[in-house]
């Protein structure tokens, strides 16, 4: 069953000119309007997501992803003019609009985040279980007792040692650092996790165990997941289907597999061909 | 009974990178197979062996034709279902093994194997347990079972793919010359499993570069040349001429 699906989201910086659309993207060779000098960051961009699936977003820097992942954690950046529809599950509207309120609702409940830098996701010097305890007191946890239990489990569950919990963040490995995002992400059990470039600053060995661990909760779980990497590998070992951007617009989409090993488009052709 | 009747397949390439030529890799293939039945897919290298498993499960996308895949509740085409139709029938309703072993690195062989069958909702002890019997059975050697496959030979991954690949026993398997670098006592192990651990209404479409692989295990033997379809027969038909 469909848990999310998005039509023409778009993001663009700069004042925007009515031939900011027609002007940018893979045809032209560029995301920023030649009239206005705007960037369209991300547009015309559709999409959907079923319940437990894990959906993979590519391309190089520069080509929407992350600003199509915020757009999808609701989290858009201000400095950004933003459009297009989200509508989720059986909650009537869309998504982009709702007021304050149902916004932090959806953010600390049902669609949770996991930020590519690791400070925008966590606040280094609180320590890591207050990290993960802080998501439950804003969805409403009070007990003391309960949010201790509940953080210790993410922290078995995520593989975090638990003598480490009341250290401070920024005395925590990369990898750790970005575990305490994952648990805290996973905190309030969530339906759907954005997860934006999860391997990023991680050496080899523990990005592939993050993965691992990551790929385990989420088909435990059911949980669906819209995955953002630059890193091919990283998408081809978890997405069920696979996105791919180029100038700020969606180029091609399909089965994971379909994508890697038989691209259609020229542009995805050459970015499979010039994996090392 | 039907299992999956393939009906004027085609797929061609589009290789934008050597200047938009179209290669084709298969044209017009047509066959049925049973319920239950092993069949052979044989030919030289380039013939479309490996094209036509992979169209099989949608790895690649046919542009002509259909895959029909008689199931217990419904008909599915294969080559045009949606995508998640396809996931869906991904798990447990047809697998497919590859020659090479594809999983994130550092996770141990028993875990590799038990994955589909944890997936499948098994709990994790008795996959593990299902997982080593496989393992053992196919003689890769017990002190490698937590070992990562990434450290492993060339032959112990592939076993390794080939447990994860047989462990949920799904309707349909496709495998993709799953013993080519298998020596002779382990490639014996792996025909052994083949027959003893599928279920008699397991439906099977094989590539193999040994003959005598293809003389043990198959029913009836499919002949690529060229992408195209040149005979399909059963095996004692084809041996001393195709099989040598």
């Amino acid at each position: 069953m469909t848990l999310l699906e998005a039509e023409g989201l778009r993001t663009i910086y700069g004042d925007g000119c009515s031939a900011c659309l027609d002007s940018t993207g893979p045809a032209d060779g560029t995301n920023q309007c030649p009239h206005c000098g705007s960037v369209v960051a991300c547009a015309e961009a559709d999409l959907s997501v079923a319940e437990g699936e894990v959906l993979g977003i590519v391309g190089e820097s520069g080509s929407g992803k992350s600003s199509l992942a915020e757009l999808l954690a609701l989290e858009p950046d201000p400095d950004g003019a933003t459009g297009g529809t989200v509508s989720y599950g059986d909650r009537p509207g869309n998504l982009l609009d709702v007021d304050y309120e149902t916004r932090h609702d959806l953010r600390t409940g049902e669609i949770a985040f996991v930020h590519q830098h690791i400070r925008d996701g966590l606040t280094l010097d609180f320590t890591g279980g207050g990290n993960v305890a802080e998501k439950l007191l804003s969805a409403g946890w009070r007990s003391y007792e309960d949010v201790r239990e509940r953080v210790t489990a993410l922290f078995d569950e995520t593989e975090i040692p638990l003598d480490r919990m009341d250290d401070p963040t920024n005395t925590y490995s990369g990898g750790m650092q970005r575990r305490v995002q994952i648990a805290r992400a996973l905190a309030t059990d969530p339906d759907l996790v954005v997860l934006d470039e999860p391997t990023t600053g991680l050496d080899v060995s523990v990005q592939a165990r993050v993965l691992d661990t990551f790929r385990r909760i989420q088909r435990e779980e059911g949980v669906a997941a819209i995955v953002v990497s630059h890193d091919l590998g990283v998408v081809r070992l978890l997405a069920d289907r696979t996105l791919v951007m180029r100038h700020g617009r969606i180029v091609e989409s399909g089965l994971t597999d379909r994508i890697m090993e038989d691209p259609h488009h020229e542009y995805t052709q050459t970015l499979i061909n010039s994996v090392l | 009974m039907t299992a999956i009747a393939v009906d004027g397949l085609e797929k061609t390439f589009d290789m934008h990178v050597l200047g938009d030529e179209a290669v084709v890799g298969l044209a017009d293939v047509s066959f049925d197979v049973r319920e239950g039945e092993f069949l052979a897919v044989v030919g030289e290298s380039g013939s479309g062996k490996s094209s036509l498993l992979k169209c099989l499960y949608r790895t690649y996308e046919p542009d002509a034709g259909a895959i029909h895949y008689y199931g217990e509740e419904r008909i599915v085409d294969l080559a045009i279902c949606d995508d998640r139709t396809v996931i869906a029938m991904r798990d447990g309703t047809i697998g497919y093994a590859s020659q090479f072993l594809d999983e994130i690195p550092r996770v141990p062989a028993v875990d590799v194997v038990a994955r589909p069958l944890i997936e499948a909702g098994l709990d994790a002890e008795s996959a593990r347990e299902q997982a080593r019997a496989l393992l053992s059975r196919l003689q890769v050697p017990t002190q490698l079972w937590n070992g990562y496959p990434a450290t492993f030979s060339g032959g112990e991954r592939q076993r390794v793919n080939l447990a994860q690949a047989l462990a949920p026993r799904p309707d349909v398997l496709l495998l993709d010359e799953p013993t080519s670098a298998l020596d002779p006592e382990t490639r014996q192990a792996a025909i052994d499993l083949l027959d003893t651990y599928l279920d008699e209404s397991t439906t099977v479409i094989g590539v193999f570069h040994d003959t005598d692989v293809v003389r043990a295990v198959a029913d009836r033997v499919l002949v690529l040349d060229d992408g195209r379809l040149e005979r399909i027969a059963p095996v004692e038909a084809l041996t001393g001429e195709v099989l040598g």
